[in-house]
């Protein structure tokens, strides 16, 4: 391998480094004075001295900026040397392109590999460089650390040589079934493997290896949603069953669906994506998935495929969607936990954060989908089990939402090739993590490559609209095994392993057939189109490639290497087969005493507090990471006001740009209420994400929603209690608001066992988007103040109710169980109020009360408009006895601090008399936000300051 | 008659559609065009008077920003660009398409060139070491080129990595000043380190351009973020588009 040395020009500075050494002093290692960085290149090939120049000099390395060296570096200084190295067989995108590059200046090039350098000058000793490679620079599931200049080798991948395995499982007694199980990875619980058993004891033969790894992929709880579907027993804590349901997703979520069912959906829950009207001609369709587990292990890689995988959703969805918008939503340990706190086998969490941030930023960037709607929550509780939702929404044409596969289509495999990434994806994200995972599933840990699937989109809108093919799905969890699995269901498919490109030489027809690499998708095509679609994918340098049929006589799947029959599966058991559990699920409401908080006479610290805590504080560094403005049709961006800095309720795109028609995203989530309440949880997180549409101008007649739930282990009965609870909140509050769901998905398991046998599991979490449609984006409003002199109301009732609130936690005090509970029907009747009156332009400012309350929902319209706010406490609407501490901070759903210019004031309050609706005060040009209670100053602050403390805590550290 | 306008595709190109919507509003009859189809029949480029390399991550920006592009565009289309150039016709490159332009030759000096590529000028990583997503202020200066007038106050959003114009010496930024290349700066802020705090520069004919901010993405009032405040009377980043079309219907 020749290797060339890309290095900055040492007069000019390099932020990177810059970053490095600032992270190396978090590391508590303050002796390294100085990092250099430099980017390594390895060619294979027949390259003279003046060939490899001509490359690192035109190509790698930039004129202006960089210099080169085709030697290596060591010994020039007294630097330690770092270089980090993906492992064999690692996807690397860069490398990819490189080699494309070569080739096009005319050169043969075999093949090129990358790597990173640094060199730390300074007293650094050995110990302290291994540190800084494990901790910080190399992640040991797909990179290694070198300590000197290391050429790797040119890879041989051994030849694959064919054998058929079969695994005997006829004879096998309940602990052999059981320790199969477990030696091979499958996850697959006793009953599981009986009935697998007792299918082949039928058949009268051995399982073959692929045949057990296909069912335990499709049965796993990541793609069967075994504890969703099961029948639940509801015990009290004496045992005794006092409800029965029977499978709880149909019983809960797709019923209030199914109630409602509204005539603007068009396809829920069956396909990639759920599916709604936008106009007369196009439909939208959102899906919003979680990549949990591989972010645990490797952030920027597990990150970045979860977006590039939720992509796909879209993509796959009816016959294919043009993705237009990403959300993403993170739940992560304190960024500030001690070191010694941290325990074996985690990344620590400001590790995990920023690299799940760079992972979702790379990725999203190069897609061209902007990221526009997302929220960042801080828990101790995620320290093991870190959270990542990604979410899409894509757009396509109304008559092209559904597919059908037909009798004889060529199966095409379209996009990126096949390797050993992510081989157990499906049934890793099923189990527990451990601190010995990070050496066990390093496999299950893939990279991505956006810019493949961005030429697969390309191709497959191009496809679509030239009507190439009948029926798409995307290659997700449980890769080809799961999507063909799912396009055959009805008639079978043959498919020929050996036809599969492969990254590299060596695997197995199994491997082949569960690989979780990314960017594929599978198409069904009719014969006699295969050589024009075909043809359409090479002329933009896409791969595809027919690797079998749909429907075979007996509607099997019949899979094949070299012509051998390597396995062979009924589709109706593989689909039909599982065995439906019942779940024991025991809830208790949790005993505690609310703490008290002693009452001041001013709020003003409390308010910075809370405004500076990190769940309430701005994410601008993390937002401005994100391209949220690509494809041109941002109306309401997640950033807003005077000076384009303040938060944003909801996010507003136009995504046909030649119609003024939009799409509002929103979320909503409080994980801090779950373990407290799980009910008035989940109805909160609902409330939430439609109060924030409709802040923005939504309309909530025409608002879907989706779930995410992350739970701790539900085969225990108490997490399978809070899960019912939580189920039973979607059902009531879908009706309740008469948002239908449309999608969904759930990641169970989210628990961490540390080496000393502790377990720790996540808060209940579940996250609400929403998505709504409207007709005219030039009515929408934002939240910052618009002139002094207009007045401003309260709408909803404030109780005295504290708990789970972050004024609670900012006071340092243990969290009570008075969760405010959701008045539903009060809440619905404001909502749809206040929709009407912004729809009429009554309305100049609106922004909903949430996390901290009254108080900072008036002191983030304030300094977003840059304008002063004087509030009198005592108008707002409260049931019972509310003191000034709950009237500030307390969470109550359903309320809304609106804007109204002083002409329309007097029309508005008319329209809301029957209503929860006070007029507390006035906007005012002293930049001041003045709160009175009762005539009494509670809160005096210079708007300025407010500010300064929202933007403090996160901002300016990341870097 | 409209001008035809070619916006040209690659892997990782990602600002294409709204870039063929920004001409059309124009005035301009505009279609996206693959790469790859463009060197196949370099011919598909005589009826048209404006190219755009629209913005993206061409080729993931892997090696450097524009880098992989800029090598397709010196070593398989060169020629037939440089005539395009010297027929008298326009480029545009915004972001991604600005450091295509740089790192292939076309600018600063109008010329896609193997040797030449890259070497007075280039657009270096942000001081900041991260791409960044948000609004700034443009002036613009000079009376060369075609696309803006001297004199003009811009607001457009900038979503880039690697925008720092940084050139090879003083003496090449002298040159740029002199020949009235620099065509726009940012003002009050400068959000990425740039020399001079150039945002966008045209070749010494005026009818090459490039920019890190993108006028495609101001071309309706509700794309400004702070439209509802309704004070915002004028979609800024249209007036580049509508100045070529004028130009180009003039000429």
């Amino acid at each position: 391998m020749h290797r060339i040395e890309v290095r900055l020009r040492s007069e000019l500075p390099d932020p990177q480094a810059q970053a490095v050494l600032l992270q190396v002093a978090e590391l508590g290692i303050h002796s390294a004075r100085e990092v250099q960085t430099a980017r390594l290149f390895f060619l294979a090939g027949e390259l003279s001295e003046a060939d490899l120049d001509r490359v690192a000099r035109e190509l790698l390395a930039d004129p202006v900026t960089e210099t080169y060296s085709l030697a290596d570096d060591d010994g020039q200084g007294e630097g330690k040397v770092i270089e980090v190295h993906l492992k064999a067989g690692v996807m690397d995108p860069v490398a990819a392109s490189t080699l494309k590059a070569i080739c096009d200046m005319g050169f043969a090039v075999a093949a090129v590999r990358t790597a990173r350098r640094y060199e730390f000058h300074g007293q650094v000793g050995q110990d302290q460089l291994a540190t800084i490679a494990r901790r910080l620079l190399a992640n040991d599931c797909i990179e290694d650390a070198h300590f000197a200049a290391y050429t790797p080798p040119e890879s041989h991948a051994g030849q694959y040589q064919l054998v058929v395995h079969e695994i005997a499982i006829r004879q096998l007694d309940d602990a052999a079934l059981e320790k199969l199980s477990s030696d091979r990875d499958l996850f697959l619980n006793l009953t599981e493997m009986r009935t697998i058993q007792e299918h082949y004891r039928k058949l009268g033969r051995e399982p073959r290896d692929v045949e057990i790894e296909t069912f335990a992929q499709t049965w796993s709880e990541h793609c069967g949603h075994k504890t969703f579907r099961s029948d639940v027993s509801v015990r009290d804590e004496r045992g005794r069953q006092v409800e029965e349901i029977p499978n709880l997703i149909k019983s809960t979520i797709f019923a209030a669906t199914q109630k409602l069912n509204k005539p603007w959906c068009i396809s829920v829950f069956k396909d990639n994506a759920g599916v709604i009207e936008f106009d007369e001609q196009n439909a939208v369709c959102f899906k919003v998935e979680t990549h949990n587990h591989p972010s645990a292990l490797d952030p920027y890689g597990g990150a970045g495929t979860g977006i590039g995988g939720v992509i796909r959703d879209p993509m796959g969805t009816g016959m294919g969607a043009f993705p237009v918008a990403n959300t993403d939503i993170f739940c992560f340990g304190p960024a500030d936990l001690p070191m010694e706190q941290l325990p074996k086998g985690v990344l620590h969490p400001r590790r995990i954060m920023r690299g799940v941030v760079a992972g979702v930023r790379d990725y999203g960037n190069r897609m061209g989908i902007p990221t526009v709607n997302g929220a960042v929550y801080f828990d101790e509780k995620y320290v093991g089990n870190p959270l990542v939702f990604c979410g899409t929404v894509g757009v396509l044409p109304r008559s092209m939402c559904f597919k059908e596969v037909k009798q004889g289509d060529a199966i095409v495999v379209v996009g990126g090739r096949t390797g050993r990434d992510g081989i157990h994806g499906a049934t890793f994200s099923s189990g527990e993590l451990t601190h010995e995972h990070e050496t066990e599933f390093s496999g299950a840990v893939q990279i991505g490559n956006a810019i493949t699937e961005k030429k697969t989109l390309d191709t497959i809108i191009q496809t679509r609209d030239s009507g190439l093919y009948n029926a798409i799905t995307d290659c997700g969890a449980g890769g080809l095994s799961s999507a063909v699995g799912e396009m055959g269901e009805e008639i079978g498919a043959e498919v020929h392993l050996d036809r599969v490109p492969l990254k590299y030489a060596g695997l197995s027809y199994w491997e082949i057939w569960e690989s979780e690499a990314q960017e594929r998708m599978v198409l069904a095509v009719p014969q006699e189109k295969v050589q024009e679609i075909l043809r359409v994918f090479a002329s933009e340098d896409v791969e595809a490639t027919v690797i079998g049929h749909f429907g075979t006589p007996e509607k099997q799947l019949r899979l094949f290497y070299t012509g051998t029959l390597v396995g062979e599966i009924d589709m109706r058991f593989l689909h039909d087969g599982l065995p439906r559990p019942t779940k024991d699920a025991l809830w208790q409401k949790p005993e505690r005493k609310s703490p008290t908080v002693r009452a001041v006479r001013n709020y003003t610290k409390m308010l910075l507090k809370v405004l500076g805590s990190p769940n309430v504080a701005s994410k601008e560094w993390i937002i401005r990471q994100y391209d949220h403005e690509v494809q041109g049709g941002s109306v309401i961006k997640p950033l807003i006001g005077v000076t384009g800095d303040g938060p944003s309720d909801a996010a507003v795109l136009r995504p046909i740009l030649s119609s003024r028609r939009a799409v509002v995203l929103a979320c909503g989530m409080n994980p801090r209420l779950g373990d407290l309440d799980p009910y008035q949880s989940a109805l909160h997180a609902i409330d939430e994400a439609l109060r924030n549409i409709v802040c923005v101008g939504g309309d909530l007649s025409r608002t879907a929603i989706l779930d995410n739930f992350c739970w701790g282990n539900c085969n225990k009965p108490d997490r399978m209690g809070s899960l019912v609870q939580a189920a039973k909140a979607c059902y009531d509050g879908a009706l309740a608001y008469g948002t239908p769901f449309i999608s969904g998905k759930d990641s169970l398991n989210n628990e961490f066992q540390t080496e000393t046998g502790q377990t720790i599991a996540i808060p209940p979490t579940l996250l609400i988007s929403a998505i709504s449609v409207i007709a005219d984006a030039g009515k929408c409003v934002s939240a910052d103040l618009k002139q002094a002199g207009n007045v401003v109301f309260v709408l909803g009732t404030t109780t005295a109710h504290l708990g789970g609130s972050h004024f609670l936690l900012a006071s340092g005090k243990e969290t009570g169980t008075d969760v405010p509970p959701v008045d539903t029907v009060g809440s619905r009747r404001i909502m749809e109020a206040v929709q009407h009156a912004i729809a009429d332009g009554l309305v100049r400012s609106c922004h909903d009360l949430s996390e901290g309350g009254l108080a900072v929902a008036a002191a983030e319209m304030a300094f977003s408009g840059g304008l002063g706010l004087s509030l009198e406490i005592s108008e707002m609407p409260a049931t019972g006895k509310v003191p000034a501490q709950a009237r500030l901070f307390a969470e109550n759903a359903g309320r809304f601090l609106v804007e109204v210019s002083a002409a329309k004031a007097e029309e508005f309050a008319a329209r809301m008399e029957d209503l929860a609706c006070g007029q507390v005060g006035k906007v005012t040009d002293t930049g001041r936000l003045f709160i009175t209670a009762q005539g009494d100053a509670v809160v005096d602050v210079e708007i300025a300051k407010a500010k300064a403390a929202w933007k403090g805590s996160l901002n300016h550290k990341e870097h | 008659m409209k001008p035809r306008a070619i916006v040209l595709r690659a892997a990782g190109v990602n600002c294409d559609k709204e870039s063929e919507y920004a001409l059309s509003l124009a005035g301009f009859e505009a279609t996206r065009v693959h790469l790859f189809r463009v060197i196949e029949q370099p011919a598909l480029l005589d009826d048209v008077q404006l190219l755009m390399f629209p913005g993206g991550f061409s080729y993931g920006d892997d090696v450097a920003a524009g880098k992989i592009f800029a090598n397709q565009i010196i070593h398989r289309l060169a020629e037939p660009l440089n005539k395009f150039v010297a027929d008298g016709k326009l480029i545009l490159g915004v972001c991604n398409g600005f450091q295509v332009l740089i790192k292939s030759g076309l600018l600063p000096w109008g010329k896609a060139d193997a040797a030449s590529a890259n070497q007075d000028a280039t657009l270096g990583w942000n001081d900041s070491g991260s791409f960044i997503d948000r609004w700034i202020r443009l002036a613009s200066d000079g009376d060369k080129c075609v696309f803006l007038k001297r004199g003009e106050s811009l607001q457009l959003p900038i979503a880039h990595g690697e925008g720092k114009f940084l050139t090879a010496s003083k003496q090449i930024l002298k040159k740029l000043r002199d020949g009235q290349q620099i065509v726009v700066r940012y003002e009050g802020d400068n959000p990425n380190g740039s020399e001079d705090d150039v945002a966008g520069i045209c070749d010494p004919t005026g009818r090459v351009f490039g920019l890190m901010p993108h006028p495609e993405r101001f071309v309706d009032i509700t794309q400004h973020p702070a439209w509802t405040r309704g004070q915002v009377k004028r979609a800024d980043g249209l007036v580049v588009f509508q100045n070529a079309a004028a130009y180009l219907k003039s000429s």
